[in-house]
């Protein structure tokens, strides 16, 4: 399929591989949308995979679609050497508790009838690991560890809580059973800054010291560099630019990109108010554009991006980009 | 300032002559619960120029969007206030609804953070719109189509004829900003208030949007209250900055001021929370430890004493009055070792030292 392609998939042993995915929903009759029109990334063990877009790219899906929540219409979701499309409900249900996912709205991602501390340990209870007095230990040492008191969980129900602590608790229940990588769906969104920065830091140091690999969606460009070793865009249900972190930000190579990286609000009134952003919203991916699906909106656009869709191409070591008119021209960074 | 004393004047003239429209003094805003009495804005005093920006920010619970409600006459009726509220020279705390009726709209509206929940689900576009300029300004039938179709076109949104028959559910988020946006302008508000108005929204659409409402500033010389908890919305946005915390406005001042010279270790924490672009990825954030204050038991002294990394004794026994930066007339702030002071650096060049060697700060105090 064109203008999606595969040239940024990497050798090696890859944690996640995911292949030419697509996920349609229907809508009326006998029309569907495809909210993922294509994509393939890879994720290797250990390394966070930042995935950022405007609402409606696809990005939340994406990330549903590689735990099966949205079974993918086509494509291949390969983790740790097993395709997850092709596994029994059975087979799924076990490989699951080494994907875990956290979401954006902490506080409803919770029960609010139970105890935090019994909702963290549900996951230990359905999957039989070791006895009661093990599980509530293992809970326990999580719970310490996600900063959240132990004793104050086994009496308190979400509302008790902040948005901030919820989301503690939410990492806690997804780390119980230990798993290999978490899918972060804008988890720090709701939240405030100060507060989202302990969530950050949390992340970054629960990776390190389980060995975690993540994956973290999110529309906020700033949030995705900082915690993300490599960024993939995403546009209308299609990748932009995949790339390292420091070098997606320092060359943005695709025009949607640079339009992201000029729309954030620097903290700084010395910075002028940059008007690269105001060329409207995303149009509908009911009725995506032909060609390149960016194009009504490009400043780079000609004829041939409205009727050819770009095959995504390295244009410098390890940085891919989906663009018949890049911004920058192919240079050699390092050696 | 002599506020009581210039404040009567007004009265007695009607008319403001040096163009502060809104002037608020010592206010309070205290709601009554079974927990107790929650000091949500706790004696505030601030005032705004026409034409003029003012950024409003703090974190969850700082009062910053009780503030907005108050001086709207937005509250529910547990609420008991003090102090004072002029706007246009005119006593506005303590009318009553059909009272403040004659202000809403034409005087001051609002716009808010959920575009979807704020518009009614069931009401065309151009009907929602049309409804205050019946109500306040008697337009009906054409004129009012006319006129709504107007405001649409005014805040960029295309296709503004067909737009009118559509229901909000038709519309992308950013769009239904627009529309609440046209709705708050409708009547010519001379004070528009935007409670986290870019929140919910995409960072493309809110680059949008915030210029949006600048331009409707400048073309209706009308003033703004962005109320905030996003200092990078504010930079770029505003003329004045104020910081609220715990019910407290911590500290106020120009928005170049502020950013170049700021005072409240507060203030200093929350921009080093932002991530920042211009940093490596993996760069360590600086945290707030813990949590805003309970506004039931605010803690003694320094609101922010207990989770701020410059505190001292004094923060925790004694409250810092607001007093003026050396750096500028109009900067205020309220803290007993402000950043530059000796005591700031000496604590300053500790924590940078921890943070470097990569020992985690925070959650000491």
């Amino acid at each position: 399929m064109a203008g999606t392609g595969t040239a940024h998939l990497r050798d090696g042993d890859a944690v996640l591989r995911v292949e030419d995915l697509v996920v349609e929903f229907p809508i009326g009759r006998h029309q569907t949308v495809s909210a993922v029109a294509g994509i393939s990334f890879d994720v290797m063990p250990g390394e966070t995979l930042g995935i950022v877009g405007e609402s409606g790219c696809g990005k939340s899906t994406t990330g549903r679609a590689i735990m099966q929540i949205n079974e993918p219409t086509s494509g291949s979701v390969v983790f740790q050497g097993r395709d997850l499309t092709e596994l029994s409900p059975e087979e799924l249900r076990s490989a699951r508790t080494k994907i875990q996912m956290i979401f954006q709205d902490p506080i409803s991602s919770l029960n609010p009838r139970r105890k935090v501390r019994d909702s963290v340990k549900d996951p230990l209870d359905i999957w039989r690991r070791g006895t009661e007095q093990e599980r509530f230990d293992l809970v326990d040492s999580v719970l310490e560890q996600v900063g959240i008191d132990p004793a104050r969980a086994a009496e308190s129900r979400p509302h008790e809580f902040s948005g901030g602590q919820c989301q503690r608790i939410s990492i806690a229940r997804s780390l119980v059973l230990d798993p290999t990588m978490i899918i972060c769906d804008e988890p720090v969104s709701a939240l405030d800054v100060s507060v989202q920065a302990q969530v950050l830091n949390l992340l970054e140091d629960l990776k390190a010291k389980y060995g975690l690999t993540l994956i973290f969606i999110a529309h906020d460009l700033a949030v995705v560099k900082n915690i993300s070793d490599r960024v993939a865009v995403m546009y209308l249900g299609k990748l932009c630019e995949v790339a390292d972190s420091d070098d997606l930000y320092a060359r943005p190579a695709h025009p949607y990109t640079n339009v992201l990286v000029e729309s954030i609000p620097v903290p700084d009134p010395e910075v002028a108010v940059t008007r690269a952003a105001a060329i409207g919203e995303p149009p509908s991916p009911v009725a995506p554009p032909s060609g390149c699906r960016f194009h009504p909106r490009c400043p780079n656009a000609d004829e041939l991006c409205s009727t050819t869709e770009p095959e995504i191409r390295e244009i410098a070591p390890a940085h891919y980009v989906a663009c018949h008119h890049p911004n920058v021209t192919p240079v050699t960074i390092g050696s | 300032m002599s506020g009581q004393q210039h404040s009567t004047q007004l009265q007695s003239d009607g008319r403001v002559p040096d163009g502060t429209l809104l002037e608020v003094t010592d206010l309070t805003t205290h709601f009554r619960t079974e927990r107790g009495l929650v000091r949500a804005v706790d004696g505030v005093t601030f005032s705004l120029a026409r034409g003029k920006a003012l950024g409003v920010v703090g974190e969850s619970g700082s009062g910053k969007t009780v503030l907005s409600r108050t001086i709207m006459g937005l509250l529910p009726s547990n609420a008991v206030n003090s102090g004072s509220v002029r706007f246009a020279g005119q006593e506005v705390l303590g009318l009553d609804a059909k009272q403040m009726r004659h202000l809403w709209g034409r005087e001051m509206s609002m716009i808010f953070q959920n575009p979807m929940v704020s518009l009614n689900p069931l009401m065309k576009i151009g009907k929602q719109i049309q409804e205050p300029l019946h109500i306040h300004l008697g337009l009906d039938g054409r004129a009012a189509r006319e006129t709504a179709e107007q405001l649409l076109r005014e805040v960029h949104i295309p296709e503004p004829t067909k737009r009118l028959d559509q229901y909000p559910h038709e519309l992308s988020g950013g769009m239904r900003q627009r529309v609440m946006i046209a709705i708050a302008m409708a009547c010519g508000p001379t004070l528009l208030f935007a409670d986290e108005p870019t929140t919910a929204l995409d960072v493309t659409v809110q680059a949008q949007i915030l210029e949006l409402i600048g331009e409707q500033r400048r073309e209706r010389n009308m003033s703004v209250i962005l109320v905030t908890h996003d200092l990078g919305v504010v930079a770029g946005h505003t003329d004045e900055i104020a910081v609220m915390y715990g019910g407290r406005l911590v500290e106020k001042a120009p928005t170049r001021e502020l950013f170049a010279n700021m005072k409240m270790p507060y203030t200093k924490s929350l921009m080093r929370s932002i991530p920042k672009l211009d940093d490596p990825s993996h760069t360590r954030l600086l945290t707030i430890p813990g949590r805003p204050p309970d506004l039931v038991n605010p803690p003694k002294g320094c609101r922010f004493a207990p989770r701020c990394a410059y505190a001292r004794d004094k923060c925790l026994q004694e409250e810092p009055p607001l007093v003026t930066a050396d750096t500028s007339p109009d900067h205020v702030y309220a803290c007993w070792y402000p950043v530059g002071s000796p005591e700031f650096r000496e604590r300053d060049a500790e924590i940078m030292a921890t943070i470097t060697t990569g020992v985690e700060l925070g959650g000491t105090r």
